[in-house]
């Protein structure tokens, strides 16, 4: 599904190297964790993936089901079914939660040649959705993310999930700033959506998070590439001793 | 500064501080307007000519017009525009129950309008009243535009008020089951507009006044608000030019106490319009919200759009609010120069001002002039000016999620001009406006 071959990538604005040859193949159904210590890399590539300006791919390639990612614009790469789960969701003042909503899947259907959902179907699908993840219809009424809580937004990331039906999803951090209850619900969520071909990269912190949305293959990130790939056992691994061994092993 | 007291006009000498070629300009203006035969507001013109005659036609240099050039108000006559007879027309306020009067270029129009009687309000017209002789609005005709001389000149207000022939005089002693809505409409190529309303709301009455359409090649508008105790006036005006404009807009109002003065304005293009407000809050209680949606494209000839807000805090426990949104792009300019005032004893003030500008290019400005006088030490006032562009996080957001670029950017002006919206009160009539704007966006994809 998602192929990321030698992926060397730089900010825009100055001569820094982030990635630094990544490579990493999440096939279709499979769920994926990046751990790594802070500055290694791990949200510049879910943004290089997902088209965030400010960046520079000075090599290498990331396909999604064998087409070129990097050349297409963000709302494109969506509507070729990739996801990306903001760690931090943005606040659109102004702007309702369900209007943004049915835009975007109606924008990612007609990019898709496919027709359009009216607004009753898209109700009756957005209401079922929010229930399953405990979003009031007084939430999907407000402004995007406005006043919502840490753990409110991560749901509605969620939701925006459940919606649109990717194949590839991406996640943030998306464990960051939330308590067991709401790790529970976001998890119960991902796990919801887990099918033969849609498929996970899920970037984290913490081995926590690994054990509601349990990873078919952990890779371990450092200084811009993949120092090593192995089981869910590697997770914990790196939760017991930190990240010391694996990266002098490295070294 | 402006002499407020009333002279004899014989006292008055034809010359601008002393400048004969002010001077000159003023009576070249003068000469080139048709004076109506004036009625019962025959002295409140001629009070007016006087005061216009002593301060002149604002000049470039003028510290109060430092970034809007006077010159096409101070022309003799305006430019010529075509008259598109399908032109200006705003759908916005269609499919409401509502009173319609219509004006072309500055005269009422009876045979296009409304009949005029409607339960709770008393409605003539200018022209009719000068005709008739005497009128309840003597005692404001020209009063409240006078209040608003001081402190600062506005010729253009005096101006309009020594020559408008016509406008609505209008008595709210209810609450009227319905809006009324003053329809503008063109008429001639050259037609040079200026009309004054005075809209006198009694205690404890209300009413909603909605404005739309343009008039004129040139025009000067007048809405004199008197808001006795507990009275109550919404005010929404949309002026959707779709053909170059040169425009003058003037709201002044008293608002007496527990009195509600809301208004607010969506601007939607034009060439180079000027709105001014001068609010005086009198009465204890009293609440003023002024509020501006302006998007603006410069493509459309230049762009130049500024708003003058003066409010005035004389009593206690005042509210004022100045909300003011300007979404700018290919070169054109936005302004603002607003000012809350609180007098000795005006305690427990609480005055807020915001303006902000969203430049959607490099070769569009935002020119602003906040400003704060207070006199009394128990206040909470605060101001705000900003200018900036579109989010990109939030631009990335949404197209993350599969939103066209051109489609989040119309999301992202909606969102900037939220604010502004929400001063509107109706509800269905701020989706109504909300929903008009986005589909304006969409299909027009260039603002």
């Amino acid at each position: 599904m998602l192929k990321i071959n030698n992926l060397h990538v730089k900010l825009e604005e100055e001569d820094k190297q982030i990635l630094k040859g990544l490579s990493l193949e999440v096939p279709a159904g499979e769920v994926h964790a990046i751990m790594g210590p802070n500055g290694s890399g791990k949200s510049t590539l879910s943004y290089v993936l997902s088209g965030r300006d400010g960046y520079e791919v000075t090599d290498g390639e990331a396909t999604l089901d064998g087409e070129d990612l990097l050349d297409m614009d963000p709302e494109v790469r969506a509507a070729a079914g990739l996801f990306l789960a903001f760690q931090y969701p943005v606040e659109i003042p102004g702007v309702g939660n369900m209007t943004f909503l049915r835009t975007a899947v109606n924008a990612q259907r007609k990019a898709r040649g496919e027709v359009e959902l009216t607004a009753g179907e898209f109700l009756k699908e957005v209401r079922a959705k929010a229930a399953e993840l405990q979003i009031s219809p007084e939430m999907l009424k407000r402004p995007v993310n406005v006043g919502f809580s840490g753990g409110e937004k991560k749901r509605n990331e969620i939701l925006q999930m459940a919606m649109l039906q990717p194949r590839m999803c991406i996640m943030d951090e998306t464990d960051s700033g939330l308590d067991v209850d709401a790790m529970r619900l976001v998890s119960e969520g991902v796990n919801a959506l887990r099918s033969p071909d849609r498929s996970f990269l899920v970037i984290t912190h913490y081995q926590r998070l690994l054990d509601h949305i349990k990873p078919d293959v952990v890779h371990i990130m450092s200084n811009g590439r993949i120092i090593k790939s192995g089981g869910p056992e590697l997770a914990l691994e790196v939760e017991h001793n930190g990240y010391g061994d694996l990266l002098a092993e490295a070294d | 500064m402006s002499d407020t007291a009333v002279k004899p006009i014989n006292e008055v000498t034809p010359q601008v501080s002393g400048n004969p070629k002010a001077a000159s300009a003023l009576e070249d203006r003068l000469a080139a307007i048709t004076m109506p035969d004036a009625g019962f507001s025959a002295d409140a013109r001629a009070d007016a000519m006087a005061r216009l005659r002593a301060m002149g036609l604002p000049a470039p240099r003028d510290e109060y017009w430092r970034y809007t050039d006077p010159r096409a108000f101070n022309a003799p006559r305006p430019a010529a525009l075509r008259f598109d007879a399908n032109g200006a027309e705003s759908p916005l306020f269609t499919g409401r129950d509502k009173l319609t009067l219509v004006f072309v270029d500055g005269a009422f129009d009876e045979a296009a309008s409304d009949d005029l009687s409607l339960e709770g309000i008393e409605i003539t017209t200018l022209a009719k009243a000068d005709a008739a002789g005497d009128h309840w609005s003597a005692d404001l005709y020209g009063q409240l535009e006078l209040a608003g001389q001081t402190p600062v000149k506005r010729p253009f207000a005096a101006l309009n008020t020594a020559v408008a022939h016509d406008g609505l005089l209008i008595r709210v002693t209810g609450k009227p089951s319905k809006p009324v809505h003053v329809l503008y409409r063109r008429g001639a190529d050259d037609a040079d507009a200026v009309w004054h309303h005075v809209i006198r709301v009694e205690a404890g009455a209300e009413m909603t006044l909605l404005e739309s359409g343009m008039a004129g090649a040139r025009s000067n508008g007048m809405l004199e608000v008197d808001l006795a105790d507990g009275a109550k006036l919404h005010h929404i005006a949309a002026k959707r030019a779709v053909d170059p404009k040169v425009g003058l807009s003037h709201i002044f109002a008293r608002v007496g106490a527990e009195a509600q003065l809301k208004s607010f304005t969506l601007a939607v293009n034009g060439t180079l319009m000027r709105n001014e407000g001068a609010i005086d809050m009198v009465g204890d209680d009293a609440v003023a919200h002024i509020a501006a949606a302006v998007l603006g494209d410069g493509d459309n000839g230049s762009f130049h759009h500024d708003d003058t807000v003066f409010i005035t805090h004389g009593a206690q426990r005042g509210e004022s609010r100045q909300v003011f949104k300007k979404v700018l792009k290919n070169g054109a300019t936005g302004v603002f120069q607003g000012k809350i005032l609180v007098k000795p004893g005006a305690q427990k003030t609480d005055g807020y001002q915001i303006s902000q500008a969203l430049l959607l290019d490099e070769n569009s400005q935002f020119l602003a002039k906040p400003e704060l006088e207070i006199y009394a030490d128990d206040v909470k006032c605060s101001h705000g000016s900003t200018t900036g562009a579109i989010d990109e996080e939030a631009l990335f957001y949404l197209r993350s999620r599969g939103v066209p670029h051109d489609r989040a950017i119309v999301f992202l002006v909606l969102s900037f001009l939220a604010d502004a919206l929400s001063e509107v009160e109706d509800d269905d009539l701020r989706d109504d406006i909300n929903d008009r704007l986005e589909a304006w966006l969409t299909t027009r994809p260039q603002i």
